[in-house]
């Protein structure tokens, strides 16, 4: 328009103001290109994706395959207690044990008889203490009326107990079936249902030392001597008693019950078994317990079957899966306790990557095929031609999910997935620009800047990629954006069948896999909604830009 | 014509020797993953035989003891008599469980072929007749973001909307759980139901393109001499673009939709699997995952018989609906 307002005036001049300004064909391509509203906001879209992934893979700290783990309060089983139900027996490492000793023992107890015999041949007889406690002695029937009728037997006849000291020979006597019997009996060992526990876990008990604690339990001055040393006990229940020693520190915790840690390595300590016991009296639901070093927890109690257990919350680290978005993790966190939005960025490269990187293949291949097809005509088009139609019908789809599972079978690594992917959708994707070259160039080669390129003796291979070939650029251009597109989109939809790149390399398609599991489907999504955006986006900028080439290419469409 | 047909269909046929030849080397190469599994599960049973033992046998009966050059040519004799042996998966004969599953691919694409129809082309229209303006920016934004969504993606939010937070819907299958208990008619309806969401997907994923080729051919119809005439005989606009330039771009449009046709059978793989409809595109997913040579073989020659089918109708319908085009 300006320049025919000019021509009009006289005196034209070609000075720079009014030189009429001229656009290259690229230009004015580039012109209209920009003129097109939706392709420029593909382009932006393509900028800030490539930025996204880039860039922000590159800025943000974490790695596409780093797991992230939470503290987590939970209730972990600490130790178990039950009341002591069996009698235990505490051997004399000395005495001669008979084999049947404490099945006869138990039958003696329950029959409630002092004195009963063993398989072997001898007698056993028992001292009853107090708690439920006994003393076993190996009985030997004699008869000695003198020790029968001393002050000593009678005496203990007094306080109900049957033993006695005379000469220094120990006597049991019966008086149970109404003749009076006595015995001459030697020590085998303690029966009770009680446990102890020493303070420290060196410490080793002897069976004189649970003796003369049974029997200072059942006596008043609760004053027993054991190796030399001299020990104090105080009762806490009917029950429970606490072994002092001599400079008056706990030495010794003596319970009815059996308590035992259920995580390995750790030493109950009798002053926990003390609280926990008494707490378990009283029926408590959770108490609370300072340990040597200070630090109070709250333990809880639950009983199930006779069966207390002694429960803590614990701080446990457990792999934060499915972190909703927070401060930490803008996008949260996947299946695997990874950051979704470093996978977002590392998957974007690939997804990028692999869309250029096939179409290059592609259009290297295609160029090639459709040129030389095109150059030659004849039986080199007719046969190449049929290597395309073959290549045509092997419906796509399939042939990769085939494809990514053989490489599954060879356990391929993911870095190997993501080349061979390339390789396998570039070397089948290439048949359509095969196809365009060769239908564009078969018309191009008859012009007459062919007849001219000829005459002039360009060679062949020349004549073809540097004649012909750039004829056909636009149309390729047009081809290779919206090609990328529908590269990526195959790319997501292989990884989303999990045949595709794989954990722990990340991509929008594998992200997106997590759906399978309903339960992050419903629940979880923020999971897969954010790499789902960002394929349709990035194709979608593709499409777009490959629309509006197309119109810059080709005005003719234009009203 | 005659001589044209006999000649695309001979081509055709070497095509499909090449083509079957590429598929079955492909699928030897998978290290007979699924022989194996079986010899695995075989051989796990109390008092049988070793695993090798199993792997030998089972390779011999289902004919993977021989080469691949003698193994394509056991299959191919067979397969040109139509015996396409049993899939080793479903362990039924191919043809059997294609015929069984073959309805569901063909109703599911059927309708949202139809769908398409009924949407792309009068959007197309619409947005051609009032070039760059909103109606056609909207219409050319909605197609492409079709063509731009992943299939599996979209799925996905539809089963999200519609079958957890409205629960309308049942989110997998083609049956519901109450299938067995209805009339004919009720058992007709719930398999529809269940075919809402897969047609959704299939038609709103293929829509765009078909909406973009409406597009472009009417423009450059409406840019034609005739149409110019019409206009300057003073013709209604309605009448100009319902008339004169529809009936002109029905010629790429049959031939296009004409091309598709044989495609209704092949199945939607992807859309079929996400929601687990008990086509042919599911079927083969499975046998494809499982390894199942005979079954994968029978479905990629298949479907490379549908695109050559394809293409064979579509370049007679471009002879037969134009009758400016001569073949030769």
């Amino acid at each position: 328009m300006a320049n025919e307002e000019n021509t009009n005036v006289e005196e034209l001049k070609l000075d720079d103001a009014r030189r009429v300004k001229v656009l290259s064909p690229g230009m004015l391509v580039a012109k209209r290109f920009f003129r097109n509203r939706l392709a420029i906001i593909g382009m932006v879209i393509i900028i800030i994706m490539f930025l996204f992934s880039f860039l922000g893979g590159a800025l943000i700290p974490y790695s596409q395959s780093q797991v992230f783990y939470r503290t987590e309060e939970m209730k972990k089983d600490y130790a178990g207690a039950t009341y002591i139900n069996d009698y235990l027996l505490y051997e004399d490492k000395d005495a001669e044990i008979p084999s049947d000793l404490y099945s006869k023992s138990i039958l003696a107890i329950t029959k409630k008889q002092a004195v009963v015999e063993t398989r072997g041949g001898g007698s056993l007889a028992l001292r009853p203490l107090a708690g439920d406690s006994y003393i076993i002695y190996s009985a030997e029937e004699i008869k000695n009326p003198r020790a029968m009728k001393s002050q000593e037997r009678k005496d203990a006849a007094a306080e109900s107990d049957n033993y006695f000291e005379y000469d220094d020979v120990s006597y049991i006597f019966d008086d149970a079936t109404g003749k009076e019997l006595l015995y001459r009996v030697s020590e085998m060992a303690v029966i009770c249902k009680l446990s102890f526990t020493p303070f420290s876990e060196e410490t080793k008990l002897g069976y004189d030392f649970y003796k003369g604690a049974l029997l200072a339990m059942s006596e008043d001055d609760k004053k027993f001597e054991f190796d030399g040393a001299s020990y104090t006990i105080q009762q806490d229940g009917e029950a429970t008693a606490m072994v002092l020693a001599e400079d008056g520190s706990d030495y010794v915790y003596i319970s009815n019950m059996n308590m035992n840690s259920v995580i390995g390595g750790v030493f109950l300590t009798p002053d926990f078994k003390e609280t926990a016991a008494l707490a378990i009296e009283e029926g408590k639901e959770s108490f609370e317990y300072t340990n040597a070093d200070g630090e109070t927890d709250t333990y809880l109690l639950s009983e199930k079957s006779g069966q207390h257990l002694i429960a803590r919350n614990q701080e446990t680290r457990v792999i934060d899966t499915y972190a909703s978005p927070s401060k930490e993790h803008v996008m949260g966190t996947d299946a695997n306790g990874m950051d979704l939005l470093a996978r977002l960025m590392y998957g974007g490269r690939i997804s990028l990557m692999i869309g250029f990187v096939v179409v290059f293949i592609e259009m290297l291949l295609g160029v090639i095929v459709g040129g030389i097809s095109g150059y030659f005509g004849g039986w080199v088009d007719n046969v190449l031609m049929r290597l395309v139609d073959v290549i045509y019908c092997i419906p796509s789809m399939p042939l990769y999910l085939i494809l990514g599972s053989i490489m599954d079978h060879y356990r391929a690594t993911p870095t190997v997935r993501i080349y061979m992917l390339c390789v396998i959708m570039g070397s089948i994707g290439w048949v359509g620009i095969a196809r365009i070259v060769r239908g564009q160039i078969l018309s191009l080669r008859e012009q007459e800047f062919m007849v001219a390129a000829e005459a002039t003796g360009v060679r062949v291979s020349r004549r073809i990629f540097r004649h012909l070939v750039p004829n056909v650029v636009p149309q390729l251009i047009v081809f290779a954006t919206m090609d990328l597109g529908a590269v990526i989109l195959a790319e997501a939809t292989l990884s989303f069948l999990g045949l595709g790149i794989k954990y722990p390399a990340a991509s929008w398609g594998s992200i997106i896999n997590a759906v399978n599991d309903s339960y992050v489907m419903t629940n979880f999504l923020f999971v897969w909604v954010p790499a789902g955006i960002l394929i349709l986006l990035t194709v979608l900028a593709f499409n777009f830009i490959g629309d509006g080439l197309r119109d810059a290419f080709d005005p003719k469409m234009k009203r | 014509m005659k001589k044209f047909l006999i000649r695309r269909i001979l081509i055709s046929m070497i095509l499909l020797v090449f083509v079957s030849m590429i598929i079955y080397g492909i699928m030897r190469c998978m290290p007979a993953s699924f022989v194996e599994t079986k010899a695995m599960q075989l051989a796990e049973k109390p008092g049988a035989k070793s695993y090798e033992e199993w792997l030998e046998q089972l390779n011999a009966s289902y004919g993977l003891d021989t080469g691949i050059i003698q193994g394509y040519f056991t299959w191919a004799s067979k397969a040109v008599r139509g015996q396409f042996g049993d899939s080793w998966n479903f362990s039924q004969p191919v043809l059997q469980k294609f015929s069984s599953v073959i309805w569901y691919s063909f109703a599911l694409s059927l309708a949202a072929f139809i769908l398409e129809i009924i949407i792309a082309i009068p959007a197309g229209v619409a947005a051609a007749r009032k070039q760059y303006s909103m109606t056609d920016y909207s219409i050319t934004v909605f197609a492409l973001i079709g063509i731009s969504l992943p299939s599996f993606f979209f799925a996905t939010i539809l089963k999200w909307i519609f079958a957890v937070k409205l629960n309308w819907l049942d989110l997998y299958g083609i049956v519901g759980r109450m299938h067995q208990q209805l009339s004919p008619v009720g058992q007709m309806l719930d398999m529809a139901q269940h075919m809402i969401m897969p047609v959704i997907t299939l038609t709103i994923v293929s829509v765009g393109s078909l909406m973009r080729y409406t597009r472009t051919n009417m423009l450059e119809v409406l840019n034609s001499d005739y149409i110019r005439t019409a206009r300057a005989k003073g013709l209604p606009e309605n009448r100009v673009i319902n008339r004169h330039a529809f009936r002109n771009i029905l010629i790429p449009i049959i031939t296009l939709l004409g091309g598709t046709l044989p495609s209704l059978f092949g199945g939607a793989m992807i859309t079929e699997t996400l929601f687990q409809i008990p086509g042919i595109g599911y079927t083969s997913y499975q046998c494809i995952v499982a390894g199942d040579i005979p079954f994968v073989m029978f479905y990629m020659l298949f479907s490379a018989v549908l695109i050559l089918v394809g293409n064979l109708i579509a370049d007679i319908l471009y002879a037969v609906v134009d009758p400016r085009v001569r073949v030769n």
